[in-house]
């Protein structure tokens, strides 16, 4: 058997193509071409969003989730939501009815007459941006993020579209854009607060109940709101993180 | 060394070096840029183009809508609530027209009675009974009801 | 909108209250099939580990079959996953930019290492001198196949083969827990996300996993019998009666920590409990306690049980044994279904149900995932061919 020859011959095929795969990983572990790009500063500057919804003001018109849909493009059918408003109502006898009649865009009718109604109250739903987001935390790729104001936001020419953040969420604010195959969720209107113009939703809203701000600004509008208010967040359990606040939750509201 | 270990690792080597390569070609630019995701991302949805251009700039040539609307209780309603988005006209209005009155159903969606509808914060009126099949504008005037 | 005409349907169908978006069941039957298939890898492979490392002797016919039934099932395992991405020709970001906080980005890479290092190797260290002597058996396109199968590793001398075998052992034993990480991490997948109180849970990748290794052996069991009538091979009664009896041992102990998990659930009763106890007994009532429950585990427990103190004659064990497998896999096909889309049905405001139906049909999730159900037993057939276990030489090391 010719054994040394082939062995020779094969031996520096395989040397050859060792070290070429060394180099290759040495160049890819030294990555000469990030040095050249500079840094960016982030866009943050320093603000960390929230928002508060006052309850007490909501009259169910449906500005909020018409105005969103029409700036944001959120396809009209078929019906999903990027933020809705629910209706409660605890009728005498205990029984808990909640709608949300197309996100409640067209207004709400009242279910049952008013001498069998113990509560009623609308409540407005969105994103809550949460700081310790579980939606960002399971996304495969990083597409889904939290920006350095303290948006979650998704990166729409990135995502896979595997719906992992859509269950994550506890809130219900995801949906995957059945045109696009990507997820799409409220932005807080990023790139309108890049423009210096508030969210569609916060200008929308006639009596102002909605309201949003930099929490690490205590003068701020919401910062006022929450001190001076009784404000709690959706699911405080899950440990989220949630920067939604509401004034007069009622416990009945999941 | 066995030869098959030998043989194996080399195997494993070149594998894992395919994968390096890889993922240096592949991943993209402004990757880790402010956090595991692309910086860029960042850029690319502040681009969007803004539909609602809010009250002050429709009151740069509608002064006099706007003057008359401060006077009553519709002053803080934006006016592209009942309007709609108003960036197509900004830009070109001559040739973009706003939506006007939408009739009665449009104004009933604020001012319907509803229980759960804050009574001191809206006053609302029964459908039925108040002018059932007349339009709002009759009797009201939007701007300054 | 014939696209949307589901989604109108399950919107004439809710039950109560739900968030407007959770009117789509996001992971549909092909997320049902990725655990499974995943599961049946798993499962496949310890039946084969029983017999390198605990020394089940009287497995060895089936050593190999369960092996490359685990190698054909894990090739399909990615495909329902990627067939179901809303932008599929992205899935190498998974691999090229894992978010290494999120357990699907990290199970890229323990299914690469499961695949490459576990099965692969362990499959290649059992069969490599076979494929070399194959090698210089067959002419043309073969031999050079073979060869390059064996990674022109041409060595056939006894020390080379000891050592296939010591490798071969390292690895199996490498394998067991690369096996419960494989599969404990599916069921960690869902387990971690605790938005959702059906998945939500500790158990959930000790549950996975016992119903994964449940579903394997009843595969290799199934595989074996239909292999060994298609080749007209007289079946080792001994090695499927001791697979029977493993079935057995891990059917009861699957069937203990799923019953914990309810019991304890119930138990508690803590909120989520009013929504999901509707949802068990009405929306899952089938699929649950007559599929899963019953089929899948009473009536395979009982007969398997029954089995193990009273032995009928071969014939009627063989068609018992038939029967349970397919029980088995129906089965547990069914937990996963209950599982995966049982925790979407129910809102997470807890006030309500929305609905899935199946499209039998014409439903591109019911033809692809009977696709990647079906596509293995093509592939084990040709590795059935490419390296038959009826064809091996005796290792007399």
């Amino acid at each position: 058997m010719s054994i040394e020859k082939d062995d020779f011959s094969r031996r520096d095929f395989i040397k050859s193509s060792g070290m070429f795969a060394g180099g290759l990983v040495l160049v890819s572990l030294l990555n000469p071409l990030k040095l050249v790009f500079a840094t960016k500063k982030p866009v943050g500057k320093g603000k960390w969003y929230g928002v508060g919804i006052d309850i007490e003001k909501c009259i169910g018109c449906g500005s909020c989730a018409r105005a969103c849909k029409i700036e944001n493009d959120v396809p009209k059918e078929p019906f999903f939501f990027r933020n809705w408003i629910e209706q409660y109502t605890i009728t005498n006898d205990g029984q808990i009815i909640v709608s949300s009649p197309n996100g409640g865009i067209d207004g709400f009718k009242q279910p049952v007459p008013d001498e069998e109604i113990y509560k009623t109250f609308f409540v407005p739903k969105m994103c809550n941006h949460c700081a310790k987001s579980p939606c960002t935390q399971v996304c495969p790729v990083g597409a889904s993020f939290e920006s350095p104001e303290g948006l979650a936001l998704v990166d729409q020419n990135y995502c896979i579209g595997c719906g992992y953040c859509v269950q994550a969420c506890p809130y219900g604010c995801r949906y995957i854009n059945p045109e696009k195959g990507v997820v799409d969720k409220c932005t807080l209107c990023y790139h309108r607060l890049e423009k210096g113009l508030d969210p569609a939703c916060m200008m929308a809203c006639p009596t102002g109940a909605r309201l949003y701000g930099d929490l690490n600004d205590k003068e701020s509008a919401l910062s006022v709101f929450i001190k001076e208010n009784n404000c709690a967040v959706l699911k405080p359990q899950l440990n989220t993180g949630s920067k939604l606040f509401y004034n007069a939750l009622s416990q009945e509201v999941h | 060394m066995p030869v098959q270990v030998r043989r194996l690792l080399l195997v494993f080597a070149v594998f894992i070096g395919l994968m390096l390569v890889l993922k240096y070609f592949l991943t993209p630019e402004s990757w880790r840029e402010y956090g595991p995701y692309r910086g860029n991302a960042l850029l690319e949805i502040a681009e969007k183009e803004a539909k609602y251009v809010e009250m002050e700039t429709c009151a740069m040539c509608h002064d006099s809508i706007a003057e008359i609307k401060t006077q009553g209780n519709h002053k803080s309603i934006q006016c592209e609530i009942c309007h709609g988005p108003g960036y197509k006209h900004a830009d070109d209005p001559e040739n973009n027209k706003m939506e006007l009155y939408q009739g009665r159903q449009f104004c009933l969606r604020c001012h319907t009675k509803n229980a759960a509808s804050p009574k001191n914060i809206i006053k609302q009126i029964d459908a039925v009974e108040h002018n059932e099949g007349e339009e709002c504008i009759t009797c009201h005037n939007p701007h300054q009801p | 909108m014939n696209k949307y005409e589901s989604l109108y349907e399950a919107l004439a169908n809710l039950d109560g209250f739900i968030y407007p978006n959770e009117i789509a069941l996001n992971w549909d039957l092909l997320i049902v099939m990725y655990p499974y298939i995943t599961g049946l890898v798993a499962g496949a492979f310890i039946l084969a580990s029983l017999n390198r490392v605990f020394a089940i002797k009287a497995l060895r016919p089936t050593y190999e079959i369960s092996l490359l039934t685990a190698l054909s099932f894990m090739l399909v395992a990615t495909m329902p996953l990627i067939s179901h991405l809303g932008q599929p020709l992205r899935f190498y970001e998974m691999l090229i930019t894992p978010h290494l906080t999120s357990a699907m980005a990290i199970f890229g890479f323990v299914y690469l290492w499961y695949l490459m290092v576990v099965l692969l190797l362990e499959i290649w260290f059992d069969y490599r001198y076979d494929m070399v002597i194959w090698s210089q058996q067959k002419k043309g396109f073969m031999k050079f196949f073979y060869k390059a199968l064996s990674l022109w590793v041409s060595d056939t001398s006894k020390e080379s083969r000891k050592t296939d075998e010591k490798l071969g052992y390292f690895i199996t034993v490498i394998g067991i827990p690369s096996a419960f990480l494989l599969h404990g991490y599916v069921g960690f997948i869902f387990g971690s996300i605790k938005a959702n109180p059906w998945w939500s849970t500790v158990m959930m990748p000790v549950i996975f996993l016992f119903s994964a290794m449940v579903s394997g052996i009843a595969l290799v069991m199934f595989i074996y019998m239909a292999v060994s009538y298609l080749r007209k091979m007289k079946i080792d009664m001994n090695a499927l009666d001791t697979i029977a009896k493993y079935l057995f041992y891990i059917l009861i102990l699957d069937f203990t920590l799923e019953s914990l998990d309810q019991i304890h659930r119930i138990y508690e009763a803590d909120e989520s409990f009013d929504i999901l106890k509707l949802l068990v007994r009405s929306k899952l009532f089938f699929t649950f306690f007559i599929m899963q429950i019953g089929t899948g585990t009473l009536i395979p427990i009982t007969t398997l049980g029954f089995l193990q103190f009273k032995k009928p004659r071969e014939k009627i064990r063989k068609i018992l044994y038939l029967i349970i497998s397919i029980c088995v896999l129906v089965g547990i096909f069914y937990m996963r279904w209950n599982v995966v889309i049982g925790g979407q049905l129910f809102s997470k405001s807890f006030y309500g149900f929305t609905s899935y139906k199946v499209n039998l049909i014409g439903g591109s999730d019911v033809s692809l995932s009977l696709l990647w159900f079906i596509v293995p037993f093509f592939i084990l057939a040709f590795l059935l061919w490419l390296l038959p276990p009826w064809k091996k030489h005796a290792a007399d090391i």
